[in-house]
This record gives C-alpha cells, structure tokens and sequence, in this order.
C-alpha cells in the first residue's frame, strides 16, 4: 500500500535474509490459519505427545511427593543450613525467572523494535515466561517453611497492625515478581483474543466451540476494536520492556543490597539482566527446535528464527562476560581484602570447579556461535541452548554458594551440598514447566495466527 | 439511537483483500454513510482513517493507571511508613523515599496494564458473547480466517435494506447478506 520500504531486519546477514524468509513461501490466509489451528483443533493426539507428556507427569508427582515431605518436615530436607540460608531455593529461582525474560524480550522490545521474525516465535515464548515465572514461584514459596503464610508478605490490614518491610529487597521482589506475573499473563491472554475468536469460529465441536468462544470473549474482529486492541499492545509492549529490566534488576538487590563479599556490587543489576535474557533465548531455542520438527512448522519458525537468536544468545552472553570480568577487576583494584579474597574462593576454593564448568559453559562453548555453520546447524544449536542453560544455571550457584560460605568471618565459614530433595525441587519443576508447555500447544496455538495472517499481506506486498 | 432498532441490525459485505475493503470503506463514507464498521481477521492498516474513527482513548486511560498505581504505591509506602506504623530504627528518616522506588515503579507498570487491557476491553464493550453478525453463517466461518467484511448499520439515517445492499454490490462486494438482529 505504501510506498515505505519494510524495515530492515539488522540482525540478520544477508546471506540468510536471502535464503530464508521469515515466513516459507506460498502461504495463504487460509492456509496459515488451517495449519495452525489444526495443531489443536483436529490433528489426533500422537504418541510422541503422550509419551512427552507421560514423563512430564511422573515428574510433576514427583514434585507433589517432594512438596508434601518439604511441608511435613520443613526446610531442613533441603541442604540449607547456616551459612547457607538460601541454597537451590535461590539459585533455582534465580534461574527460572531468568528463562521467563527472554519471552517478554521477544513479544515487548522486538515488537517496539518492529523485527518481523518475532512474529511466529512470540506466542510460545511468552507461554514459556508465564510457566517459567510459575516455577520461579514455587521457590521462595516453598522456602519460606510454611507457605500457607505467604499472604504476609504482602501489605493486607491485620490485628497484628503491622505492614512489610518496603525498604527490603525481599518486598520488592514480592512486587516485581507479582508484577511480571501479570503482566506477562495479561500480554499473553490480549495476543490470544484473537486466535481464539478464530478456534472459536472453526471448533469441530459444540463443546469446544462453547469453551473458545467464552475465553475469545465475543471478540469479532471489528476494525473499531482492532483500533483500541492495537493500542493496548503497544502500550503493554511499552509497559513490559521497562518492566522486564527492572524485574531482573530488583532480583538481583537481593544480593546487591547485602553486604556480603561478591555480592555488594553495582555491576550486578545490568549483568543479571544481560543474563536473564541469555538464559532466556537459550530456553526459547531449546522449545523452538523440537517444536517445529514435532509440528513441521520449519515454514514457520525459519532458520533466520534460530539464528537471530542464536546470535542474540551470542550478544548477551559477551555482556555476560564482561560483568565476570569486571567482577574480578574491581575486585582486584579496590584492593578491598574480602573481595580479593573472594576472587581467590571462586579460582581455587573448595568450589572452583563449578567456576570452571561455568566459564566453559557460558563463556567459551558460546563463542562457537560466531562461525555461521553452527549458528545454521539445528543439532549443534539445540545442544549450545542445553549447555548455556546449564551454565546460567552455574552461574547462580557460584554467585549464592561461594559467597555465603566464604564471608567476613572464618568462623562462619561452612560447606554446603544439596539433598536428594533439593534435586527432586529442581527436577520436578522441570517437569512442571515442559508439562505445560505440552498442554498449552496441545489446547492453544503455539503461534499467532492473527499476527501471521498480517505478515501474510506484507510478505506479498514485497515480492510485487 | 435504540429506537431506530427494528429487527434488521445492518447489511454486510464481504470482500476478498484488506486493500479492496479499505477502498470500500472510503466509498461507503462518501455516499454518506456513517453508522458502520469493518470486520478483519487482522488490523489492517488505513482502515480507522477509512472508517473516519476518532483516535483510541485508550493510552488515556493508561496514563490513568498509570498514575493512580505509581501514587497509590509510593502514598501507600509512605502512609505505612510514616504514619500508621513508624519505627525508629537509628534515628534513620522515617521517608526513606529511595527505598520506596522499586515498588513504586512496579505499582505503575502494574496500574497502566489493568488499565490499558480491561479499558480497552470495556470500551469494546467486550466480553459480549452474542452479536447480530454471528447470525450471518459466512461471516462466522470467515471474518475470523481471510475475509473482510463491510458492515452498513441499520441505525444509520440514510439506512435502507435494498439501497444498502444495492451499494455494497456497486462497490463489488461478494456475498452481501442481511444481518438479522434478533
């Protein structure tokens, strides 16, 4: 329609713009519209699905087990002790609410940044964050011993006429964490009116057509209320991309507050969120590639998908880098004893080898990323994603563990290791996390129908 | 306007691209209609100027939000900080408002968003389960997949079935039906 040239999308190299288009060629309303609702509405259930989602429940039980011995005996399953207060619990949240950044980096700034390829990647991204937030959940919940008295934390009228601690860190956590909760879900419930209006319109069942039709609330389509709709979007895209920041930023002031030696630093805000978002698309890669083999959807998430990722993966993990380097550097040019001695803790403490594993991790195998092929080769990438998972995952342990147990005082020093419980946590919320993700593409589409249809109209208008 | 009511709600048309319809819409304005709307399974750009709809208040309402959440949030830290409940801890100042920041900002972000999704929700008058143009057996099983439709209101006061119907024809429309309002 205008003359305007489509925006350029400056991530990619040309010789990928070229080859892969972030749509597959040939693709119709219709077809577009057929192909992914058929994902929920038609395709039968297959036995790659049940079996995934078989697994995933075992471990889901294995959680419920874990849980009800953590409520019947308390904290004291896990290895948390003093000095080590807070263990997996931290790192394990620390880690899932990570992961959940990259699907508001995707869905809020790209869409700000108008990058087309975040179209057919978005929907599932975003689910990713809300199930990812949910797992972070789980964590302070459960730490706090008896989590039927979560509600203190925040500020009700009580007989006990007192209100939360506003000046600590751990309240606004309580508030960021809650905050991104829900506007992460409201982002997703407003992208997915419209999908839902059309399983509504295309249900093969009175039932199911009932059931679309009451979460698509009545939506029509009418160009009145695509208006305000738009709108919305663009303003919670605006709200959420400041929000993500500070989410990742008032996480990590729990540690930056403290004083404890590596931890009282003002690196950390802007190099937790740099790894947030790390962590994050490494998640998205790792959902995106078995997703589009299971679902043939490669016409859709395109190898210029996975290697823009990739190569965002590559970005933040050099920031990440660089705020391991600056870490050791002002430690060493303050000259401040406990944090010379930290540096030390981390190269040649009892826990160095999880340092090393993570700068393998995080730092070195990701640098592989800059060699075309393997930004291009779905196996290598798919294992990159497993390995800097792991190593965000690391990260975290470094960050709380080396730390706790090696403060001012030689007498408080300690050891920590985790229990079987810990790692029955860790494992059951991933399989909390993968089951949802198996029951959200089974019952909603996994990819925005409405907004594919939109790049239908563009990419056409291209090539005339 | 309810008055003007009878049981037909409006005539609709149904066109095969976003730009036809937009085109549509244009010239459905000129001949002076005024009381209509255009149904898309996408925003299609151009079409609110096409339609002549006023800009969305939308991001009013979101400033709203906004402000009630930051200022409640930070009022309500410095109410239960200063006020209700105040402690000397050290003789430190009871309004510490740096520490107060954080949940400030995250009331806002919170404050606008309510406001930005069920605004925008309650301006569309949604969730409204039920509309006329469900009744048209093509606009269900299309305005939501690849057809645009052009809908004339029967409430507008140069409003008449077959004069309508007549229009949307001219303007090459396939399928123009009757919108039963029951």
């Amino acid at each position: 329609m205008s003359d305007a040239k489509p925006p350029v999308n400056s991530l990619d190299s040309p010789g990928i713009q070229r080859l892969t288009p972030v749509l597959g060629p040939g693709h119709t309303y219709v077809s577009i519209t057929d192909k992914i609702s058929a994902i929920v509405l038609t395709r039968p259930t297959s036995i790659g699905w049940l079996a995934g989602f078989a697994v995933c429940f075992v471990i889901i039980m294995m959680l419920m087990v874990a849980i009800v011995y953590l409520i019947g005996k308390g904290v004291g399953i896990w290895g948390i002790n003093i000095p080590i207060g807070w263990g997996f619990a931290i790192v394990n949240f620390v880690w899932w609410i990570g992961i959940g950044h990259a699907g508001t980096l995707i869905s809020a700034i790209l869409f700000l940044l108008n990058q087309k390829w975040r179209t057919s990647i978005n929907r599932f991204a975003e689910a990713m964050t809300i199930f990812a937030v949910m797992c972070a959940g789980l964590f302070p919940l459960l730490h706090a011993g008896r989590p039927w008295y979560a509600y203190w934390m925040f500020p009700y009228p009580s007989v006990m006429n007192i209100w939360p601690q506003f000046r600590s860190p751990l309240i606004w956590d309580v508030f960021a964490v809650s905050t991104y909760f829900t506007v992460s879900l409201l982002f997703w419930f407003v992208g997915l009116i419209p999908d839902l209006a059309t399983l509504r319109d295309r249900a093969v069942s009175k039932p199911l057509a009932i059931i679309y039709g009451m979460l698509a609330l009545g939506w029509r389509g009418s160009a009145r209320h695509w208006q305000r709709y738009q709108s919305a979007y663009l303003l919670l895209a605006g709200l959420a991309t400041p929000l993500v920041l500070s989410v990742h930023t008032v996480v990590s002031f729990d540690f930056a507050i403290a004083i404890v030696p590596g931890w009282h630093t003002t690196i950390f805000p802007p190099y937790f969120v740099a790894g947030a978002i790390y962590s994050g698309f490494a998640m998205v890669i790792t959902i995106a590639i078995p997703l589009r083999k299971a679902y043939g959807l490669e016409d859709f998430i395109t190898m210029r998908h996975l290697e823009n990722m990739a190569k965002v993966m590559l970005a933040t993990g050099l920031i990440v880098a660089y705020g391991y380097f600056f870490e050791f550097f002002m430690a060493e040019y303050s000259g401040n004893k406990w944090d010379v001695f930290l540096v030390e803790q981390r190269l040649h403490g009892p826990y160095a080898h999880f340092y090393y594993a993570l700068i393998l991790c995080n730092i070195l195998t990701p640098q592989l990323l800059w060699i075309q092929k393997i930004r291009t080769n779905v196996i290598l990438l798919f294992l990159m994603s497993l390995v800097i998972n792991t190593g965000m995952w690391l990260e975290r342990f470094v960050i709380v563990v080396i730390s706790l147990t090696r403060d001012f005082n030689p007498s408080a020093w300690g050891r920590y290791s985790a229990t079987f419980w810990d790692y029955a946590v860790l494992i059951g919320t991933l399989g909390l996390f993968t089951g949802l993700l198996f029951l959200f593409v089974r019952v909603l589409p996994a990819i925005s129908i409405a907004e594919m249809r939109e790049l239908v109209t563009e990419v056409s208008e291209e090539h005339h | 306007m309810d008055q003007r009511r009878s049981h037909i709600y409006g005539v609709v048309g149904e066109f095969e691209k976003p730009e036809v319809l937009v085109e549509a819409a244009k010239k459905a304005r000129e001949a002076g209609y005024r009381r209509m709307d255009a149904y898309t399974p996408f925003p299609v750009e151009g079409l609110a100027e096409a339609l002549g709809l006023k800009s969305s208040k939308v991001p009013l309402v979101t400033l709203a939000g906004g402000l009630i959440g930051g200022l409640g949030g930070f009022g309500f830290q410095y109410w239960a900080s200063v006020i209700s409940f105040p402690e000397n801890i050290g003789g430190r100042s009871l309004n510490s408002w740096p520490a107060f920041i954080p949940v400030t900002f995250e009331m806002t972000v919170l404050g606008a968003s309510l406001f930005a999704v069920f605004g925008m929700l309650a301006m569309n008058h949604l969730p409204q389960p039920h509309h006329p143009l469900f009744n048209v057996h093509r606009f269900q099983k299309h305005a939501s997949s690849d057809r645009f439709f052009l809908c004339l209101q029967a409430n507008d006061p140069k409003f008449s079935v077959s004069e309508a119907a007549r229009f949307l024809q001219e303007i090459h429309a396939q399928h123009v039906n009757e919108v039963l309002d029951d």
